[in-house]
């Protein structure tokens, strides 16, 4: 164990439950103090409540508290986190600097508009330069996280077979049987009848099979491309004229937009609308499982029915149009995750034209490295260059040695890695899916495949490493059937 | 190796039926418990509730997976076994005893003879 | 560029390994009609980081924002104070650069978090348990209609008049797009729900509390009512509020929900907010979203914390999930959770505390300013005027004075307008509030 390396907990004591460290009379910050006259509460309000149990801590226990909960989390900053499907890139620290600035942090939703142009241009900027990337009509910001982007669009979709008097008789949405589990959830919040549509052997989309399920019932084709296979869909062009013929959409999952980046347009392959994850391709930061940030372009014959506000240019100004008859209506409370549109702006404004394309051309050639490095103990699902990410298969070795990509993944959290994506898609047995993003560079990745080599061979040698994996972090393997069957998810005093 | 009893009848989708005049039992397979893992709940019909062949009548969750159940039968459930709402784990435990799953009086017996012999489903999950 | 760390050398050693003789090479299974040649997008040129730095500073100076002015307004997202606490910890790149904790061996830092997170909204609430957090306030009344559509089994909700507009209008896309029918309850005439006669059918009744109007609701009135008609309540409240106001769970509330942003959560133009959600235990495999749980070592004493009930969750259940939702609002809901540990049951408790004689306060001098109280229920932080004149007018004068007033309602209600809804919390001060009063006896001259 001696030659593990990376990522461990600092010997420090074990982390207590906040409300275990309380102690009555304590205060973390000092709260303003009325000036104006005294009242009697229960007077204005009416019942009040029974006692309030917040903690009590001082400002530097509360700061130890959370430093030491930091200690046992893993970052990108961290180290390597090369999670598929995620994009867990670097987030510029001057990202971070600019949507602090308090003339975007200090803003009210519902100040006046005549008051925010600064804003309207940063939401414009975002939108104008996603167009030209994904080569779409039009962009809205409202959406708050990817699966939101997605169920926005087939609102969009929805609205749109209404406006033409097929609302009711198209009720069934096409969704590859490798899309990621918020493709159907998202149709079935749309009200949408989900058919699963087969892969191909060699990992496309089986155009067979979508020629039988195409007729006049279906609303949309949901697809990923790059698929999550991490393989472009060469028949793109032909599957969307498919769909067209039958009278169907095809909405783009961009959750894969970091292959594209500047090399080629999701608008041009025929989509009709997508949505883009800026918290994976253009690095607003993950924040441990959110804030995301959903746009979704589109092409104009779905602009009427946008959410409104619409944020357009007219007349020389950027405007919030409101005055949207065919509105599918809002979708979230506000102009969507403002502030993380502020960090997209900035990320897109650093990179600007010449330097675009470098995002998806390295993240090709950083999955590309990692696949040719490991393909000999770890063999590819199909044998085809990948794009920006790479999908492998630990099938031998529980075949051969009881090993699943479970363990190897757990393995590597002793070698300070964070795991790749485990058992998704669920169309590839015991599978790893690798996304090292742009942002790594050559020693990483040689460290982490060398690391990747060491875990095949002891998986084949002595196994048990891998079944007692991770042995360096503050905790081994927890049981999830206890946590199901006795559920603890809060706190209470009297424990 | 899976435990496959002679004396019931299977369905494709892993359950077993066990027919004692007009009245079936119905659970899932050891090979399915063993599949799914430690079970952590079941969803189960309503008393009355009446089943076509294939209808879903419930779920079986562990803690990554959930799998629909199929009515391997036609019929109407006259019983369900409640003693699964506290202890799921019957499910793996004794498959084909105390974690049985419901009871249908059939509407036909003899749609008994459609299913699978312990040898049929053996070679379907071989 | 920085953030691509390859040298001409990496690149080439990594063909090399890979096989190809070129990065073009890679793409080649992308039809050739399709590729665009790198640099030749229509897009601005790049800029250097002090370059981006005063480029975005030129533009955030355009606006006006709440340091140049005083602030009165609310309408669901408050000024309140931010401890300097909450910005350390949530920008400590272990936590701002982690995703979803799917490896709990190595996130146990940010489990934690949303396990006490979970513990102190439902504490807020008066409620069993809550969620990891939703996207926003709207989304997550949205989120519970639905809910309580799939436990009682019928298409159709009732909300108050007095809730939220753009929640409303949330909660009409998430319905109209599912096919859920939606009765709307009056509430104007006495700025209350006061009339559920009309919530026949219905799975849920939603109130809001304290409301738009900033009137405290009569949850024991709304509950009755929900159980009359075999329907679930569900109650959108302010957490701050409810660090003083009897809580929605005490009521008898199914489902609460609401807006996280007052628990120091930058405005931002609303947005990041984030979604409060918490319910009765007994719906607990209805909730959506995502749920932390404490377990311990399955080989071994320790506790720990995982992500759980996962069934529910669309990567598992897939068409038949709980709720499409992936990606949560974790980075505020931790900004949540610091500033209820800042604060603590006391300083929490002043916050409510002072917002509430200022708004007392700013009432009388108001209405001694020339406005009329609108509506004369009980009320916490926000209340509406009803003025001799235009309130946009009104509202546009008072900004030149630096004092941003509220919000005019004409937009939202229609016979609302001659109404401005005013919102004073604990960061008001006398001087403020006497400023604001004069100004607007000024303007109603």
């Amino acid at each position: 164990m001696s030659n593990l390396k990376g990522f461990r907990m600092k010997r420090m004591p074990e982390p207590q439950l906040i409300f275990e460290q309380s102690s009555p009379g304590r205060i973390g910050c000092n709260v303003p103090v009325a000036d104006t006259p005294e009242v009697d509460l229960s007077a204005v309000l009416g019942d009040l409540r029974e006692e309030l149990n917040l903690p009590e801590v001082g400002e530097l226990d509360l700061l130890r508290h959370f430093t030491r909960l930091s200690h046992i989390n893993y970052g990108i900053e961290t180290g390597f986190y090369p999670l598929g499907s995620c994009t867990m890139k670097y987030n510029p620290k001057i990202n971070e600097k600019t949507a602090g600035l308090p003339g975007f942090a200090n803003l009210h939703p519902m100040q006046p508009v005549a008051t925010i142009p600064g804003a309207l241009e940063i939401l414009i900027g975002v939108q104008e330069m996603l167009i030209a990337i994904t080569g779409f009509d039009e962009i809205t910001l409202q959406p708050l996280a990817g699966a939101h982007g997605e169920m926005t669009c087939l609102m969009l979709i929805k609205a749109y077979h209404e406006s033409r008097g097929e609302g009711k008789q198209r009720h069934i949405v096409l969704v590859p049987d490798s899309a990621h589990g918020t493709n159907p959830a998202s149709a079935a919040r749309c009200g949408y009848d989900v058919r699963p549509i087969p892969t191909t052997e060699e990992g496309n989309t089986d155009l067979v099979a979508l020629a039988a399920a195409l007729d006049d019932s279906v609303a949309a084709l949901m697809l990923t491309n790059p698929s999550t296979l991490g393989l472009f869909e060469p028949n793109i062009e032909q599957i969307c004229e498919m769909v067209h013929a039958a009278g169907g959409q095809v909405f783009c999952d961009g959750a894969n937009m970091n292959a594209m980046v500047g090399t080629t347009r999701p608008g041009d392959h025929g989509f009709d609308c997508m949505h883009l994850n800026l918290h994976k391709t253009f690095s607003t930061p993950h924040g441990g499982g959110g804030p995301g940030c959903g746009a979704i372009g589109l092409k104009s014959h779905l602009e009427p029915f946008l959410p409104a506000p619409v944020i357009r240019r007219s007349e020389g100004k950027v405007i919030a149009d409101t005055d949207r008859p065919s509105t599918i209506g809002r979708v979230s409370g506000f102009y969507g995750q403002f502030l993380m549109e502020v960090r997209a702006y900035t990320y897109l404004r650093a990179f600007g034209k010449e330097y675009m394309a470098d995002i998806s051309r390295h993240a090709v050639l950083n999955a590309n490295y990692v696949r040719a490095r490991l393909k000999d103990v770890l063999p590819p699902a199909h044998d085809r260059p990948c794009m920006h990410e790479c999908i492998l298969t630990a099938e031998k070795y529980k075949k051969e040695n009881g090993i699943r990509a479970l363990d190897i993944s757990k393995r590597l959290i002793d070698y300070g890695f964070h795991p790749p994506t485990n058992y998704f898609p669920l169309i590839v047995p015991e599978c790893l899916m690798i996304e090292p993003t742009e942002t790594e560079n050559k020693e990483t990745l040689d460290d982490f495949c060398d690391v990747m080599i060491e875990i095949c061979r002891e998986a084949v040698e002595s196994p048990d490493l891998l079944h007692d994996a991770p042995s360096t972090q503050i905790v081994g393997r927890l049981d999830e059937t206890a946590a199901v069957k006795n559920l603890d998810v809060r706190w209470w005093p009297s424990k | 190796m899976s435990n496959i009893p002679e004396d019931l009848k299977y369905a494709k989708s892993h359950e077993w039926v066990r027919l004692d005049g007009d009245i079936a039992t119905i659970g899932i397979t050891d090979f399915a418990q063993s599949e799914l893992g430690d079970v952590v709940y079941v969803e189960l019909p309503e008393v009355g509730r009446v089943l076509q062949l294939g209808d879903t009548f419930g779920s079986v969750e562990s803690v990554k997976t959930v799998s629909d159940v199929y009515a391997p039968i036609a019929g109407t459930v006259t019983e369900v076994n409640a003693s699964l709402g506290a202890r799921s784990e019957l499910i793996n435990s004794d498959p084909y005893g105390d974690g049985y799953m419901l009871k249908l009086r059939v509407d036909d017996p003899s749609a008994l003879g459609d299913l699978l012999d312990a040898a049929g489903y053996a070679a379907v999950i071989a | 560029m920085p953030y691509i760390p390859h040298t001409d050398a990496d690149r080439a050693e990594m063909l090399a390994t890979i096989g190809a003789q070129s990065i073009d090479e890679l793409f080649r299974e992308i039809p050739a009609n399709l590729r665009v040649a790198p640099g030749s997008l229509d897009l601005p040129p790049a800029l250097d980081e002090h370059r981006l730095m005063a480029h975005l500073w030129e533009i955030s100076k355009k606006n006006v924002n709440l340091a140049d002015v005083t602030c009165f307004l609310g309408a669901g997202i408050y000024d309140r104070y931010i401890p300097a606490s909450v910005g350390a910890v949530i920008s400590r790149g272990e936590f701002l650069t982690a995703y979803t904790p799917y490896q709990p061996e190595a996130s146990q830092g940010y489990l934690q978090a949303i396990y006490e997170f979970q513990t102190m909204t439902a504490e807020l609430y008066g409620m069993d348990l809550a969620n990891a957090s939703m996207y926003d306030g709207a989304t997550s009344m949205a989120e519970a209609a639905i809910m309580s559509t799939s436990i009682k089994k019928r298409d159709k909700v009732a909300v108050s008049e007095a809730v939220h507009p753009h929640y409303r209008q949330v909660l009409e896309t998430y319905c109209w797009s599912m096919g859920i029918e939606i009765v709307v309850l009056p509430a104007l005439e006495a700025g209350a729900t006061k009339d559920y006669s009309t919530a026949e059918g219905v799975s849920s009744v939603i109130v809001q509390y304290p409301n738009f109007f900033g009137t405290i609701e009569d949850l024991a009135a709304a509950r009755k009512a929900a159980t009359e008609k075999d329907a679930l309540l569900i109650v959108v409240a302010d957490p701050v509020a409810c660090a003083l106001l009897k809580t929605p769970g005490s009521f008898g509330a199914d489902i609460v929900v609401g807006e996280g942003q007052p628990l120091g959560v930058a405005m931002g133009l609303g947005g990041p907010m984030v979604g409060l959600f918490a319910c009765k235990k007994e719906f607990i495999r209805q909730i959506p979203g995502r749920i932390v749980g404490r377990t311990k070592e399955a080989h071994g004493d320790k506790p720990g914390y995982v992500m759980t009930l996962r069934t529910r969750e669309q990567d598992i259940r897939r068409e038949k999930a709980t709720s499409n939702i992936c990606t949560n609002e974790a980075l505020m809901a931790l900004a949540a959770t610091v500033y209820m540990i800042a604060l603590g049951k006391n300083g929490l408790k002043q916050v409510a505390t002072t917002s509430v004689r200022n708004t007392q306060y700013a009432i009388q001098q108001l209405t001694a300013a020339g406005a009329t109280l609108k509506y004369t229920g009980k009320s916490f932080d926000e209340f509406v005027l009803e003025l001799p004149k235009d309130p946009t007018f009104v509202r546009d004068e008072l900004l030149k004075r630096n004092i941003l007033a509220g919000l005019p309602l004409g937009p939202y209600y229609a016979t609302l307008t001659k109404c401005l809804l005013v919102a004073v919390t604990e960061l008001r001060s006398k001087d403020e509030i006497d400023t604001f009063a004069s100004a607007l006896a000024e303007v109603l001259k």
